[in-house]
């Protein structure tokens, strides 16, 4: 019989298909887990709604679940209950090391361009604050592309959502 | 909320976004390309989330209608490659008018629309800065102030009577008869072939 934890687990091996340092636990996108015999129902709750990955997500989630013995049956959740604040600690500092710029925390009243243009959104090369936002959008919805004075390297900064 | 109110946006989302794709690879600047292909993508991002609270099967929704049947704006229809001076008006008017309206479905008793709604939301605050930049950048541009005074009537017929006041408040614009949603734009029914020429080639079911 497939348990609860056996299932956290196996979607913690999953990985983003876009940015795959980070998993589908890390990234905050697993809702809850709910076990009853045979049948595992997974909540889903996808980042962006554009975003091509979702399907192979929750084709994955379904495949490594079925692997398990389990039934899976993947709900997807369109509310707006994924933040970028559901990034897991340890996917933030996941995603620091790959050369991602983390997201900053949501604050009241969303993101602010004037936030996004000063600097700060600390280099993941060289650690230096001093860098420009260059483009609101990246190569994926999910990105925006800034620029390090400090160590004069471009780099992606995950948006704040 | 009406299911034909759901229907316009979701349809205005999805037209807009294979407009705006348009730009990717011809932009006036390589950023341009980047930006056009994300926000496209958001759109129709959204508008498969709309369809979906609407049917069972959002890919029949979305690209099995007859042209006729679709309740998109002339406004989100029109094809302005390689006018950037319309194209950008269009974003910016779009984005502000689109704010107002998600916000009421944000505040809808439905709840699925409501929550739906305040995701669409948390995306839609980025095309609205990259609007804004723009529009703060080609302000005393002639041909941005004409493409503004061109697209404003038609951007009116995107919201409801009520809300019309808060666009113009919104983008400080002086009042002008709105052209209300109906008639399609010229271009629509070449758009509508393009757009569901590869669904049409296969029979519904075909997996890719």
């Amino acid at each position: 019989m497939v348990t609860t934890e056996q299932v956290w687990a196996a979607l913690d091996e999953i990985e983003d298909p876009e940015i795959p340092v980070i998993s589908l636990v890390d990234l905050g996108v697993i809702r809850d887990v709910d076990v009853e015999g045979p049948r595992v129902r997974v909540e889903f709750t996808p980042t962006f709604m554009g975003c091509p990955a979702l399907e192979v997500m929750r084709d994955r989630m379904a495949e490594r679940i079925a692997e398990l013995g389990g039934e899976a049956q993947i709900d997807v959740i369109l509310d707006d209950s994924w933040s970028t604040d559901r990034i897991t600690p340890a996917g933030r500092e996941k995603l620091r090391e790959a050369g991602f710029a983390p997201p900053a925390p949501r604050q009241v009243g969303g993101p602010q361009l004037v936030q996004l243009q000063s600097g700060g959104f600390r280099c993941p090369y060289c650690g230096s604050t001093d860098t420009r936002l260059e483009n609101i959008f990246g190569p994926t919805p999910c990105r925006s592309l800034r620029y390090c004075n400090g160590c004069s390297q471009p780099y992606e900064h995950f948006k704040t959502i | 909320m009406h299911e034909q109110a759901l229907l316009q946006i979701a349809d205005d989302e999805l037209v807009l976004g294979w407009r705006d794709s348009e730009w990717t690879g011809i932009a006036p600047v390589l950023e341009e390309d980047v930006a056009f292909s994300s926000i496209a993508q958001n759109e129709i991002g959204h508008a498969r989330a709309i369809y979906s609270l609407l049917s069972e099967d959002p890919d029949a929704l979305a690209l099995d209608r007859r042209p006729e049947e679709y309740r998109s704006s002339a406004l989100v229809e029109m094809r302005f490659v390689p006018d950037w001076a319309h194209t950008i008006a269009r974003r910016w008017l779009y984005e502000q008018a689109d704010a107002i309206r998600i916000a009421r479905l944000a505040a809808s008793d439905d709840a699925a629309v409501a929550g739906l709604a305040a995701k669409i939301q948390r995306e839609e605050a980025y095309h609205l800065m990259h609007a804004d930049m723009w529009a703060e950048r080609l302000r005393d541009e002639p041909r941005f102030r004409a493409a503004v005074d061109d697209l404003l009537p038609l951007v009116l017929g995107l919201l409801e009577p009520g809300d019309r006041p808060a666009l113009l408040a919104a983008t400080g614009l002086g009042e002008v008869t709105a052209i209300e949603r109906g008639p399609h734009d010229e271009s629509w029914p070449q758009l509508w072939e393009e757009m569901t020429m590869v669904r049409r080639s296969e029979p519904a079911g075909v997996a890719w």
